[in-house]
């Protein structure tokens, strides 16, 4: 996918490479969420159930790898917020500013560095790669975008970095209406 | 179990595996991974809006179950250093998703780490759903530990 085609505003284009949205978690990592993923996918590797196991082999308990995307959703609702909040705001942003209002994900890439930890504080931004031209796909019509997130530890050292692939698209049904 | 590196070659396959999906399936792993969008639990949302027949696996949890999938051959000194995983069609309740993995490549990196990359198909029903590629460390012997490396030593 080329970074942006001719037909893309160009306020969205002048964000393309951009890092956005620098958060801090609102929470620490936390075991709970470990055992969680583990019991849902029936996962038994030791090094995530036993300690003894996980010190020998990563110096400590660690996080199941492919939670990394928690420390990037926030809670759903917590005091002071105005509205829902939601992961990956430059993927709702791309699908309100394109008025685009269904949206999937299509890929997924996770790089592993440092082991995430219980008690680490992990933030992260989000950089919008790239956004194709209109594509028709058997969902409806609409542009691929590809957003990468890039994740840190309290200690600035990077534990891993997702890129998504999402497709936001009017439903053929909506594009009629909308043609009519 | 501990998979070696110099015992894999390519072309090896991975022991597949099978599980049915439940709706609980869907939501304990949309809830495991924080992903409150409904269509992971609000089965109304999902054949309404979304247009699909039924709630779905969500993308941290296919993750999760990916990685399930390659520790249980590697045995917990695996480390998994990428995964890259398209999705082509979803996995529903009532399916039963199936997961097979070749062998694709082995290789050793500068710093003498060995590296296989596997090519991983998750399929339901003969339906190809999602298919994932994977860099994934090895251990030299049994007690040698990829774990153990950091920083620019570590090049996943």
């Amino acid at each position: 996918m080329t970074p942006a085609p001719i037909d893309l505003p160009d306020d969205l284009i002048a964000l393309i490479g951009v890092p956005q949205y620098p958060v801090t978690a609102d929470f620490p990592v936390e075991r709970g969420y470990a055992w969680n993923t583990l019991a849902a996918t029936e996962n038994a590797n030791p090094i995530y159930w036993d300690d003894t196991v996980a010190d020998a082999l990563t110096g400590g308990p660690t996080m199941p790898l492919a939670t990394l995307s928690l420390w990037m959703r926030p809670h759903r609702w917590q005091p002071g917020a105005e509205a829902e909040q939601v992961a990956l705001q430059v993927h709702f942003d791309l699908k309100a500013r394109l008025g685009l209002p269904e949206a999937i994900m299509s890929d997924n890439t996770l790089i592993f560095h440092e082991p995430v930890r219980p008690g680490d504080v992990i933030r992260h931004h989000q950089v919008l790669r790239s956004v194709s031209g209109i594509k028709t796909t058997k969902l409806g019509t609409g542009r691929f975008w590809v957003i990468d997130v890039e994740y840190h530890n309290q200690r600035g050292e990077m534990v891993g970095v997702e890129s998504y692939t999402g497709f936001g698209y009017q439903r053929p049904d909506e594009t009629e209406e909308v043609a009519a | 179990m501990t998979t070696v590196f110099g015992s894999v070659s390519v072309g090896d396959k991975l022991p597949p595996l099978g599980y049915d999906v439940t709706p609980t399936t869907v939501v304990l792993g949309a809830l495991a991974s924080r992903d409150w969008r409904p269509m992971h639990h609000d089965h109304k949302f999902a054949t309404e809006r979304n247009g699909v027949r039924d709630i779905f696996l969500n993308t941290p949890n296919q993750a999760a179950w990916f990685e399930r999938y390659i520790t249980d051959w590697t045995g917990p000194r695996g480390r998994i250093g990428r995964m890259r995983f398209r999705m082509h069609d979803s996995i529903f309740p009532g399916d039963r998703m199936m997961f097979s993995g070749d062998v694709v490549d082995t290789v050793i990196d500068e710093t003498g780490q060995g590296w296989v990359s596997l090519d991983i198909q998750l399929t339901a029903a003969d339906r190809p759903c999602t298919s994932c590629t994977a860099r994934v460390a090895l251990p030299s012997d049994p007690s040698d530990n990829p774990w153990s490396l950091r920083g620019d030593g570590w090049r996943p």
